[in-house]
């Protein structure tokens, strides 16, 4: 897959600048550095090849910046172009050799059984409420570093899976043969992981009821 | 009946893979008898939904618009 081909035409609101300025404009370009910086670094869990991907992703997107109007169309295009270029390196596999063999071991013995009754039931306390509205919180700064400090307190290789899985979006079976893990091994995974993670984002963020 | 441990599991599964009848059919029963597995199981496309968000770089600044939100309110 083409990297520089992937984002689809996006609807454009009149009267704002054309998105070449929004690259051009410093305090925009460096926020938007930092934050892909720090997505990419999340995974490749390497600084150097982060930075290439963030660098390789920009100059591709400045290719065709003045296409969209609207900070946020933009932004999502360069995304979407990081996420090709991790892709691509999470492809390759060598930055991985180690995770699939701790993968293997026993790393995560935690204590999800806690989460549980001896029959297997929620205990009480642990039982999921309902969340409220839970897509208005994307649009909230505070939210994403709540996730965020949720995402690094998973397991290393849970946390790797599950942005495999869900910020890549990468197939069960590519995963599964990029790491030399079976299937059943990937799924028991992301299932810890989501436990969690859950868990994780109701504690201190949506049973802290509704923020703006 | 399955319990909970066994229920939220498929319910993770069932992100990755189709589950068959007979799991669906076990799953749907105590889901309708358990308010936890349900919330858990509208939980799982959320994380998947804030997942994408995030992906997209979402922020404040570009609240990144998805027709697709809603879908499971
Ligand atoms: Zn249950």
């Amino acid at each position: 897959m083409n990297s520089e081909s992937t984002p689809v035409s996006q609807p454009e609101t009149p009267g704002e600048d054309p998105g070449t300025s929004h690259l051009t404009d410093p305090t925009f370009l460096k926020e938007l550095r930092v934050q892909m910086l720090k997505f990419a670094t999340l995974q490749l869990r390497d600084e150097a090849l982060a930075e290439d991907a963030v660098q390789e992703a920009l100059i591709g997107a400045l290719k065709n910046a003045a296409s969209f109007n609207r900070r946020s169309a933009l932004k999502t295009w360069v995304f979407a172009i990081l996420k090709n270029k991790i892709a691509d390196v999470l492809r390759k596999g060598s930055r991985m050799i180690e995770a699939s063999r701790l993968l293997r071991d026993n790393e995560d013995e935690e204590n999800l059984d806690a989460l549980f009754d001896t029959k297997g039931f929620w205990q009480v306390d642990e039982r999921p409420a309902a969340w409220s509205h839970p897509m208005k919180s994307v649009k909230n700064d505070h939210f994403w570093r709540v996730f965020e400090a949720c995402l690094s307190g998973l397991p290393e290789n849970q946390a790797r899976l599950f942005m495999m899985r869900e910020f890549i979006e990468l197939e069960s079976n590519e995963i599964c043969e990029t790491l030399n893990i079976s299937t059943s091994n990937l799924h028991v995974m992301l299932y810890r992981a989501r436990l969690r993670l859950r868990e994780c984002l109701e504690n201190r963020w949506f049973n802290e009821g509704e923020r703006s | 009946m399955m319990n909970c441990q066994q229920a939220t599991r498929l319910l993770s599964d069932a992100q990755e893979r189709e589950l068959s009848l007979k799991d669906r059919a076990a799953l749907k029963f105590h889901v309708m008898m358990c308010s936890g597995c349900r919330n858990f199981g509208k939980q799982m496309d959320t994380l998947s939904d804030i997942a994408h968000n995030y992906a997209k770089g979402s922020d404040s600044d570009g609240a990144v618009q998805r027709s697709d939100d809603e879908r499971h309110e």
